[in-house]
């Protein structure tokens, strides 16, 4: 069924879909309307789950991490502030291995105050062991909230599906809704195995730990995020073989004789996709690439997209102080690996910080100037900003 | 009534044990009393969430556990919500009957957890709060708390400088959320302890209990005096032992034979130590009005 929905309500439809059992809830802008759509869908009998109105965002990743323990799905949603202040908690789920999955909306930290897209938020969370998803339409919203359950699931650690603020949590576009049946053959009832907290098999969880197992422990997380690539990768085929809409964790448009390859996340990887054609009407050799997973992150996929490319442009909406655009910190480590005859030259760039439009001339800007220059300058180029 | 040379008869505490010898707590540890009386009067089934504290590291460490329930290690500041969800999860799943228990120290009940554990109060969650209070956080090396008693030496309140603000009154905190049932206990009285835990498992909502925990390393006392000295904080109505039913029916469930003057407990503990009469007297005078507060709601369910 073909439904007008905001990227938000796309969120809601799927963790609806994905029959999660319990929802903590917190507002927070521009979060705040796929918990309010979860609200009326309890309140209506649409969805079956329990809905906690908790105090804080601590509170409800702190929530759903009981509520795993206690062997079923569970989902919250956040933003910006919100994210950081689960930060800690957020390694807890990992450490716990527990498949929660939240949606993040991205927006800019404060100070000062910003409501609007910026990718700082999620790119905090980095390190934490939780999977980052970003999504470029609405579509991709609503398919990769159930796809993130089942990769948490199968791999037990937390997932994060990541849209833009405003471009999709407040965007209407068309979204095809699933069947719940269908949804359910592609995602079971969630199955806790032995890990939960059972009376009759009484386990505790999450005992001190000294220096003679903690690595060890630690050492099975990365193994299974390690894992998680396949599993992604498989999780997209399986979806796109039921349902007709294929995703990658990686994926190339125009890139292969490209004399610059932009690469993009999130809506920016929409708008990458047209100024590229109109810089291909123009004659220009400009190609994109749109990176889906930040964790796992795909290595191996980037480097053979960008291998032997001239020109590699990063557009990175956030940024590391002191450091530079963290993107294009990932994708510059991934390319050490090529043969220096392999390699393409990379340029990093600022762009969109708290919600600045990144438009085709954005795009076009940074192709003019990536196209022209012979080698990188030593610091990301930050686009467009005054006095500099 | 009650004084400090009762001797209790046992036959009424269950046999059954849910925590096993083997844990790592210290020589006189109240906490480790509580708990193994507290499980005894929950009976099963029950899971149990405790966050930082002592109790995180009392089970044993990996792969060993002396706990016979389910138990997961929470963060400091997330029991309220952290038996939430656990208890969400149980009802979606058809077990409703596992009695979730939060078990948290001072630090995690009167500082660091009371956002969450307010929260949880005010949606007057199905689960039971248990803070076992050693009045510091003991776990890091005596540090001052919320729940510190005033003019108590601790590692951040030396004694040339004390703490200079008395103790939160986390009951009337608590109660002010209109919960079901609260309660006062202590390992000093078990079977006034196991009865109050019975009854908090019949109960739905939220239930707060409230455990003074004494602890010989952070009292500065020998480990030995543990439960006498929990014994005089009731006797001495520092600590009186009470139920409290709707936020409304307030009932002293231990009455001492006779009040202990509050300086025997002081003078048995290190951390009182530099105290002087002048300062005990105050003591005295603050612990009597509180109790006179206390009193007027005991007498009115009495007299009701």
């Amino acid at each position: 069924m073909k439904k007008v929905l905001t990227g938000n309500q796309a969120v809601a439809y799927g963790a609806m879909l994905s029959d999660v059992k319990v929802v903590a809830a917190y507002p927070i802008t521009p979060q705040t309307t796929i918990i309010e759509t979860l609200a009326d869908m309890q309140a209506e009998g649409i969805g079956d789950f329990d809905y906690i109105r908790v105090e804080s965002e601590h509170s409800a990743l702190s929530v759903c991490i009981g509520a795993s323990m206690g062997g079923v799905r569970a989902f919250t949603a956040t933003s910006g502030q919100g994210l950081f202040l689960m930060h800690e908690m957020l390694h807890y789920a990992t450490g716990a291995r527990v498949p929660v999955v939240l949606a993040n909306v991205n927006r800019a930290p404060a100070l000062p105050w910003n409501i609007w897209s910026d990718q700082t938020d999620s790119i905090s969370q980095r390190d934490t062991g939780c999977i980052q998803l970003y999504c470029e339409g609405n579509q991709e919203v609503l398919d990769t909230t159930i796809m993130a359950f089942k990769i948490a699931e199968t791999v037990r650690l937390p997932a994060m599906v990541i849209l833009d603020a405003f471009w999709l949590s407040h965007t209407s576009e068309p979204v095809d809704i699933p069947e719940k049946e269908a949804v359910q053959k592609f995602l079971p009832s969630f199955d806790p195995g032995d890990m939960w907290l059972d009376p009759e098999n009484p386990r505790t969880f999450g005992s001190v730990s000294m220096s003679d197992v903690y690595m060890e422990f630690r050492w099975l997380i990365q193994r299974d995020m390690e894992r998680a690539k396949g599993v992604i990768s498989e999780t997209h085929t399986e979806f796109g073989n039921l349902f007709g809409r294929n995703y990658h964790q990686v994926e190339g448009y125009l890139t292969d004789d490209a004399e610059v390859v932009i690469v993009c996340s999130g809506t920016v990887a929409s708008t990458g996709r047209v100024a590229v054609e109109v810089l291909r009407s123009e004659g220009k050799k400009a190609g994109m690439l749109k990176v889906k997973t930040l964790r796992p992150f795909p290595s191996d996929e980037v480097k053979n997209a960008l291998r032997d490319k001239e020109k590699v442009a990063v557009i990175d909406r956030n940024f590391s102080p002191g450091a530079q655009g963290v993107w294009a910190q990932e994708i510059r480590s991934a390319l050490y690996e090529l043969a220096d005859s392999e390699r393409p030259l990379l340029y990093g760039y600022i762009a969109g910080l708290g919600g600045r439009d990144i438009n085709i001339g954005t795009i076009r800007d940074i192709y003019e100037r990536t196209s022209q220059s012979e080698t990188p300058e030593d610091a990301d180029i930050w686009v467009g900003v005054k006095y500099v | 009534m009650y004084s400090l040379n009762q001797r209790f008869d046992n036959r009424d505490i269950p046999e059954e044990e849910y925590m096993t010898p083997g844990h790592v707590a210290c020589a006189g540890c109240g906490a480790a009393l509580s708990m193994r009386l507290a499980l005894k009067g929950l009976g099963m089934p029950t899971a149990l969430v405790i966050p930082a504290s002592c109790w995180t590291v009392i089970p044993g460490l990996w792969p060993m556990t002396s706990m016979k329930v389910p138990l997961f290690h929470t963060a400091f500041e997330a029991t309220g919500a952290t038996i939430s969800g656990l208890k969400a999860a149980y009802r979606k799943r058809g077990m409703d009957n596992i009695c979730v228990v939060g078990w948290a120290g001072d630090g995690g009940t009167f500082d660091i957890g009371i956002q969450a554990l307010s929260a949880a109060a005010e949606r007057n969650e199905d689960v039971i709060y248990v803070c076992y209070d050693n009045e510091a956080y003991m776990n890091t090396g005596i540090q001052r708390s919320g729940g510190t008693p005033i003019g108590a030496w601790t590692s951040t309140t030396p004694a040339k400088n004390p703490k200079a603000v008395p103790k939160k009154d986390i009951e009337e905190i608590m109660l002010a959320h209109r919960i079901p049932y609260l309660a006062t206990a202590t390992a000093a009285y078990p079977g006034d302890l196991i009865a109050k835990f019975k009854k908090a498992r019949t109960i739905k909502g939220m239930r707060f209990i409230h455990l003074l925990s004494a602890c010989p390393a952070g009292w500065k006392m020998p480990e030995n005096l543990s439960v006498e000295v929990m014994r005089l904080a009731v006797l001495s109505n520092i600590f009186p032992l009470y139920e409290v039913e709707n936020s409304e029916i307030y009932r002293q469930t231990i009455i001492p034979e006779e009040i202990v003057p509050v300086e025997r407990y002081v003078r048995l503990q290190g951390r009182f130590r530099h105290l002087s009469d002048h300062d005990i007297a105050r003591y005295q005078e603050m612990i009597d009005q509180r109790f006179e507060r206390l009193k007027e709601r005991f007498d009115k369910t009495a007299n009701a």
